[in-house]
């Protein structure tokens, strides 16, 4: 058990910070990691030894997130995880940090696909290659992606908010 | 001079990642010095890319909370599940990527001891079903063995592996059904069996994730004898008021009924 410790507890704040970012609300997010831990202890014998910890783990936890919610949109229901896919962030605040919101606006604004590359590459620093195994894509595909997802968000940041808003309705 | 590759935006997002090996980065650097707007573009997203960083990095200072410590999570899989949710097959997909699904002989995280444990509690639910539906006389059964299809397929589903119920015939023993049993916060399923000499069987059987393969293990109580095991993630206790020579084989029939049902896509969860 403390090898499974030493090697999965490094990576606990990255995942947090991925599963926040993906769900903006705190009990979800680690719900979802824990859901990603669970899962990845209960099949830590099955992994690649030879395998990509960091990479397996944040597939876990995509792919959950995805089920997740897929399984909503089957259903309709509402439960823990199972929420906000398109984060309601949208609607305008008057607070400071102006700046600082925008660019959580703008990211919710993207489709889950280049919400992640994001993430994974420009937050999480996965390597281009770990961020092709978890999105299950070529590696010529995640740097289009974040190509076009990179572009969005400038388009955002420049045109602001209300552009964006127009566009949206 | 060879012709150099020309610039893509796989470079560029490379150049806005800081991820350039030095003699790409002068070519690219050269590129941008005579495309200013490009230029410019590039510089928003390497702001843009510090700003996102910047705005989630509170969350990876946080401490961490208890629950999410490998401990916990380890002592809360020790005990029976809240309740599964359907997600595995997420999992499921990366690894299988791997082509090593059930690699034989993989190391888990359970010592010997621990997994001992769970196979004597689980023993010991499985004896304690056994004597009280053993002994009944008008219902020791909630579907009967006429209705074996059903029994199957609705105590799979609720053990939530795939089941059957073993032939005990060479044995000496038919199905006379079978039923539902708590299992702690999950399901567990027994089979009943009767001789013609009116003595009855019961195998036993709940979901075990996490668990390796375990040897057969013997115990008696009051009479009861019982063996169990542990494999490809399902605990099993065959129990009947036998002598341990006499259980033996049987326990080894439904072992291998249960390997052979399984097939050549051994391991595939």
């Amino acid at each position: 058990m403390d090898e499974i410790a030493s090697l999965l507890e490094p990576q606990i704040p990255g995942l947090r910070r991925y599963a926040w970012a993906l769900l903006r609300d705190d009990e979800a997010a680690d719900d979802l990691v824990q859901d990603t831990l669970e899962r990845a202890i209960r099949y830590w014998a099955q992994r690649r030894r030879d395998g990509d910890l960091k990479a397996w783990l944040f597939t876990i936890q995509r792919n959950l997130f995805i089920d997740a919610v897929r399984r909503r949109k089957k259903h309709g229901v509402r439960v823990g995880v199972e929420m906000l896919e398109d984060a309601p962030a949208v609607t305008d605040t008057p607070e400071g940090h102006a700046g600082m919101r925008d660019i959580l606006v703008g990211l919710d604004l993207l489709p889950e696909e280049q919400r992640s590359v994001l993430l994974l590459v420009g937050v999480e620093d996965l390597s281009y290659e770990q961020a092709a195994q978890v999105l299950d894509v070529p590696l010529g595909t995640v740097m289009s992606r974040l190509s076009r997802a990179r572009g969005r968000l400038r388009d955002f940041m420049e045109n602001g908010r209300g552009a964006v808003l127009r566009r949206v309705k | 001079m060879t012709g150099e590759r020309p610039i893509g935006e796989d470079d560029l997002q490379a150049f806005v990642d800081g991820r350039l090996e030095p003699s790409r980065l002068q070519t690219v650097k050269v590129f941008l010095e005579s495309d200013p707007v490009r230029a410019q573009h590039v510089a928003q997203e390497i702001e843009q890319r510090e700003a996102l960083r910047a705005r989630l990095a509170f969350k990876a200072q946080e401490p961490i909370p208890a629950r999410l410590r490998v401990a916990s999570l380890v002592a809360a899989q020790r005990k029976p599940h809240r309740f599964h949710r359907p997600a595995v097959a997420a999992a499921l997909a990366w690894l299988a990527l791997g082509g090593m699904l059930g690699a034989a002989g993989g190391l888990w995280w359970g010592t010997r001891q621990q997994q001992g444990a769970e196979q004597m509690i689980v023993a010991d639910s499985a004896i304690a079903a056994h004597r009280i539906y053993v002994g009944e006389r008008l219902h020791p059964v909630e579907v009967p063995g006429d209705q074996e299809t059903h029994l199957v397929q609705w105590l799979s589903r609720r053990v939530g592996r795939p089941l059957f119920a073993p032939n005990l015939t060479t044995q000496g023993y038919r199905l006379i059904g079978g039923r539902l049993l708590p299992a702690g916060g999950q399901a567990a399923a027994m089979f009943m069996y009767e001789n013609s000499g009116g003595t009855r069987l019961t195998l036993y059987a709940r979901s075990s994730p996490g668990e390796g393969e375990t040897a057969f293990r013997f115990e008696s109580q009051d009479g009861i004898s019982a063996f169990s095991w542990i494999d490809n993630g399902l605990s099993y206790v065959v129990s009947a008021r036998a002598e341990r020579e006499q259980l033996l084989p049987i326990a080894e029939t439904i072992y291998h009924q249960f390997e052979t049902a399984r097939g050549p896509a051994k391991g595939g969860l």
